[in-house]
Formats: C-alpha cells, structure tokens, sequence
C-alpha cells in the first residue's frame, strides 16, 4: 500500500535526478534553459523592473544615445529603449508559444489520425500536407495575415497554420511505427475503443520527436514574428515589440545608430536559447546520438 | 548480336526513366490544384463580408456592389473558385484593387529582382556552406568542427533583416561599397543590378550556409564512418582520394535535398528582406498587397511562389535519377 503511494514521488525524484546529470552534462542545456528561465522571469516582471514606462512619449528627449537616465537610449518619440525592451519580452514570449501551440493543436491530431486510420483518410491528409509544405512559410504567413486581419494574434495563428503541416507529417510517422507496438494490439484485442488507444497508447510513445521540434519551432516563431513586426503586419503601434523597435531603429539608423542593437541581440540570443535547448533534447533523447558524439 | 543486346538495354533504360518523368509529372498536377484551392479559400478566412473589406475604409455602397459583381462574390464559393481557376490557367490573375493594374503584370515586373537575390543567396550558402561542411565533417570532433557547428547556430538564429541593418550600416552608409536601397533591372544594368544584388543576397544567405554545411557535415561522417570507407582505408586509399571520389559522391543527393528545400526558404525569407532594401521585388509586392488588402495581388504572389516551390521540387527530384539510378527503378 505504502509503495504505492511512494510511487509517484520516488518517479519525481528519480526525473529530477536525471534532469540534474542532464543539465551538469550539457552545458548548452543549462545555459539555454537559464537564459530563457531569466527571460521569462523579465517578462513577467517587466512592470517591476523597467525604469519607465514602454509608451511614455517625451518630445524633449528624442533619439538620446545610451547614457544615465535612459540606459539604452531614446527613440524617435522619446520613449525609453530599454524599457520597451523589456516590455517587448513578454510579447515575443507569447507570439512564440501561441504560434507553436496552435501548429500542435491542428497538427498533433490531424496527424494522429491520418497515421492511425491510415487509408483514404491517410492518402487525403499526405496529399493536403505535401502542397502544404510546398508554400514558403513567411509568405504563407502573411497572405493568412492579410485575410484574417493584421495585428499580433491573427498573424501568430497564421505562422501557427504554417507549422501544422510540418508536425502533422512528424507525427503521422511516428504514428505509423507505435500502432505496430505489441500494445497496441494488445488493447485493440481486449476491445480498447479507438479514441482510448490513441489517447492512451499511441500519443504518450510518438510524442518524443515532437517535443524536440516544438522546441526548435519555437525559435522560427520568434523570428517570423520579428520579421512580421518588422513589416507591419504583428505587433501594432504603440505595443513594444523587437521586430518592430527594429524597424524605428532602422529609420533612424543615421541619427542613432546605437538603437539597432538591443533588439537585434536580444532576439539572436532567445533564438539561440531555443535552439540550443532543441538540439540538447534530441541529443539527450537519443542514446544513439549520443554515442556517435562521444566516438566523433 | 551483342551491339543489338546492348542498345535494347539502353532503350529500356530511358524508357523507364520517361516514363517515371512522365508519371513526376503527372502527379503535381493534383498538388497545384489543392494549392490553388487553398490559395482562394483564403478570401473564405476574412471575417464578415470581404466585398466591403476589399472595398476598403470608407467606401460607397456603390463601390461594394461594384467590388461584389466584378469578383464575383456574389455567387456560391465553388462557382468563384471555378472561374477564378479558368482564368488563372490561362494567365489572367484578375486586376490589382489599389492599382488597377493586371496581377500578372504586376508580378512578372518585379520577379526578376526577387529572383536575382534568391540565386544569389543561394549561390552563396552552397559556396560558404560546403567548404565548411566538408572540413567540419573531415575534422570531426575538433575544434574546427566545434567552430563551425557554433557558427551554424549562429547563421540559423539571426534575424536576415537584422543582419541586413548591420550590412547597411557597415558596407552602404560606413565603406559606400554598396547601395543601401532599391534595384536596377537586370536587362538594363548588369552591373548595378548585380552591385545591388549583393548586399540582400548576402544577409540572406546566413540560414542557407548554416543548413548547407549542418546538414552536408552530418551526411558526410555517416559515410565516412561506413564500412567500405574503412575497407578503402584499409587498401590504403588517401583520405583525399577517399572523400573526393566517395565521400561527396554519396552525399549528393542529401545536397540536392537541402537545395530544394532552401529554393523554398529563400522565397519566402526575400519578403523581409526585400523591404528592408527597398527592392521593387515580388516579397514587397506581397507585403504591401497583405496591408492594403489587395487580395487578388495577395493570391496571385502566393501561388506564383507556390508553383515555383512545385517545379523546382519536379527538377530536384528529376536530378536525383540522373545522380542515383536507384530511384526511377523503384
């Protein structure tokens, strides 16, 4: 009885056992997961911790260079850089995970399905998802914006249909390689109905190689957000956003060369971060991998 | 007797290959049709009623109507779709809602420029990107392997546009090397449109050398760590002679995949690009269309790039049978 009850936290602890070696072991993992802890952290905490407020205007301090009272600098209206940038994180946080989650929420059982029916189902689905991935994703993107209106959600949904196809197949194939599993059969054969052994049996074991590309996914939302910021068609003025903090700068790149930077870092190292953080899953998930780097 | 052997052996073989060309092609048909029904079912995501969306801020009730009847938005979904798809096949992408002018016309003035900058900037990523992916993966486990790998995930998380502002700054407004902004037609100045060309194709290319040289240095240790390269190792082949005559070999059609799928990359990432340098290009296009709501410039982009994506995908694929005979046999 007592053993049962242990169960749960024995697992806990032996996970974060685990997690800790994986995190001493890989030193990206740990940098990757820090810096993105810590940004989170900024983003929630921005009221807290920006000097001044993200939309203030002050026409009495326009396109200052880095100094005391403004860290970073002015921009063009007057308002301070650097606290738009951290107003900005929270933006670029939720772009990204919106984005990514709606490509799961289309893609995860849109896939499951095409895979586990197989088919015409099946045969529909693939040919939906090849044409699909024949659009150049940016482009895509922005006819999606277009259509259901500009703004920071409706174009995140659409980057979010982007990414669908791409998971669609991922799972579709991993689908295909689980359904063949001794226990699937096993529960089909005790009469398991369909919904219950997908739920149950065929999501929990395909799932693996998606959480690595919803990781390294991620990071393409936030430069397609960035991008789409950048042209207009994300993050309306006055919100802060980095893409679109890049597109002022860039307007006033002669007069105030310096305010191109914060932004621009500030997305390649969130990007990084995602990017390493994908790349150490995969590496941590598969012993083969990790083979092949020792040996190398 | 031998010669007659021979030749029917030959015929054979291109009969195989034509017909699988032949069945290649066949099968994009489909593809392009689902395309261009995604393509306008787009109109269908437009929340209300698009005739007044596309009619714009502050117009008459007459001007809706006209809108209404001059793209057929008064008629049931298929029936639009079905003129619209009669029409496209012949050519005609309707007219430009701001511009009046012929989407057709619009696109194939400014294709020229988008396409200048994607060549290059995939010129670029396989010149940069192969050397590095073959010293990464010949140095495997080194420091030179470790430098390239980093610089890879570099080249995969900068912003292109950001990395555009950083050109510009530098090599337009510091060195005057090149033009900050805009282009010149490829027909009338070879030369300028080229000097234009490079800056954009250069802040492009960043995620193209990245992919090229993760994904050719990943290829090539899995056949430099197999077995017949070690029994060619053991003959006691060069390590030169055994990556030129097999290793690159064998990781040519892994290349060709990769350079299919930037082709498709490419196309879209010059749509940020292009705006930051000011080129008159099909990516502007689209993204000027996407915020004035000129829907008909906005699908007749799409499905451009959409085709382009399809043919080139037709000609990789094509490349692989001349590559690995392999392929149209199965």
């Amino acid at each position: 009885m007592s053993a049962v009850a242990t169960a749960p936290a024995a697992l806990r602890r032996a996970f974060m056992a685990r997690f800790g070696r994986w995190l001493r072991h890989d030193m990206r993992a740990a940098i990757s997961l820090g810096y993105l802890f810590c940004l989170a952290l900024l983003a929630l905490l921005a009221p807290v911790i920006a000097p001044h407020s993200p939309t203030d205007q002050d026409y009495n301090a326009i396109l200052l260079p880095p100094g005391a009272g403004h860290l970073l600098g002015t921009d063009d209206l007057g308002r301070d850089v650097l606290s738009r940038l951290i107003y900005g994180a929270p933006v670029s946080l939720y772009a990204s995970c919106l984005a990514v989650a709606i490509g799961v929420a289309i893609g995860l059982p849109v896939g499951v399905v095409a895979g586990y029916l197989g088919g015409k189902v099946d045969t529909l689905i693939s040919r939906l998802i090849d044409t699909l991935l024949s659009f150049p994703g940016i482009v895509l993107a922005v006819g999606v914006t277009a259509a259901l209106g500009i703004g920071l959600t409706n174009s995140m949904i659409a980057v979010g249909i982007v990414f669908s196809p791409e998971l669609a197949r991922l799972i579709r194939s991993q689908t295909l390689v689980v359904k063949q599993a001794l226990y699937v059969e096993a529960a089909r054969s005790f009469g398991a109905s369909t919904s219950r052994i997908i739920l149950r049996h065929i999501l929990p074991n395909a799932v693996q190689p998606v959480i690595v590309q919803v990781t390294l996914m991620l990071a393409v939302a936030l430069l397609v957000e960035a991008s789409l910021s950048f042209l207009g068609l994300g993050v309306q003025p006055p919100a802060p956003s980095w893409g679109a903090m890049l597109a002022r700068a860039y307007g006033n790149m002669e007069a105030a060369p310096a305010q191109m930077y914060p932004p621009g870092i500030a997305i390649l190292l969130t990007a990084l971060a995602f990017n390493g953080l994908g790349e150490s899953i995969r590496a941590g998930l598969d012993p083969k991998l990790r083979r092949l780097e020792l040996r190398t | 007797m031998s010669g007659v052997g021979r030749d029917g052996a030959i015929h054979m073989v291109w009969a195989a290959r034509l017909r699988w060309a032949a069945q290649r092609v066949l099968q994009i048909v489909p593809v392009i049709i689902v395309a261009t029904f995604l393509v306008f079912g787009m109109l269908q995501l437009v929340p209300g009623d698009p005739a007044v969306t596309l009619a714009g801020d502050s117009a008459t009730p007459q001007r809706i109507e006209q809108i209404r009847a001059l793209y057929g938005l008064d008629r049931p979904f298929l029936a639009q779709y079905g003129t619209w798809l009669l029409h496209a096949a012949h050519g005609d992408l309707s007219r430009s809602i701001l511009s009046g002018e012929p989407v057709r016309v619009a696109i194939m003035d400014r294709l020229p420029n988008t396409l200048l900058i994607v060549a290059g900037s995939l010129t670029l990523s396989l010149v940069i990107g192969i050397p590095m992916g073959v010293a990464a993966a010949t140095r495997a486990g080194t420091r030179i392997d470790g430098a390239i790998t980093g610089l890879t995930s570099f080249g995969v998380a900068v912003p292109s546009f950001w990395l555009a502002m950083l050109l510009v700054s530098v090599f337009a407004l510091g060195l005057h090397w090149f033009p900050a902004t805009g282009a010149v037609g490829i027909g009338d100045d070879f030369a300028g449109a080229v000097r234009h060309a490079v800056l954009p194709s250069i802040a492009l290319c960043a995620s193209g050398v990245a992919t090229v040289a993760r994904q050719l240095r990943s290829a090539l240790v899995d056949v430099l760590s197999s077995q017949y390269v070690r029994t060619l190792q053991a003959k006691g082949l060069s390590p030169a002679s055994i990556l030129w005559k097999h290793g690159l070999k064998n990781v040519s059609v892994p290349l060709l995949t990769v350079i299919g799928l930037l082709v498709n990359r490419l196309l879209g990432a010059t749509v940020v690009i292009e705006a930051v340098f000011a080129i008159p290009g099909t990516g502007s296009l689209v993204v000027n269309a996407a915020l004035g709501k000129d829907f008909p410039v906005v699908q007749g982009v799409v499905l451009t790039m959409v085709i382009m994506v399809v043919v080139t995908n037709l000609l990789v694929d094509a490349l692989y049978t001349v590559l690995d005979p392999r392929v149209s046999r199965s």
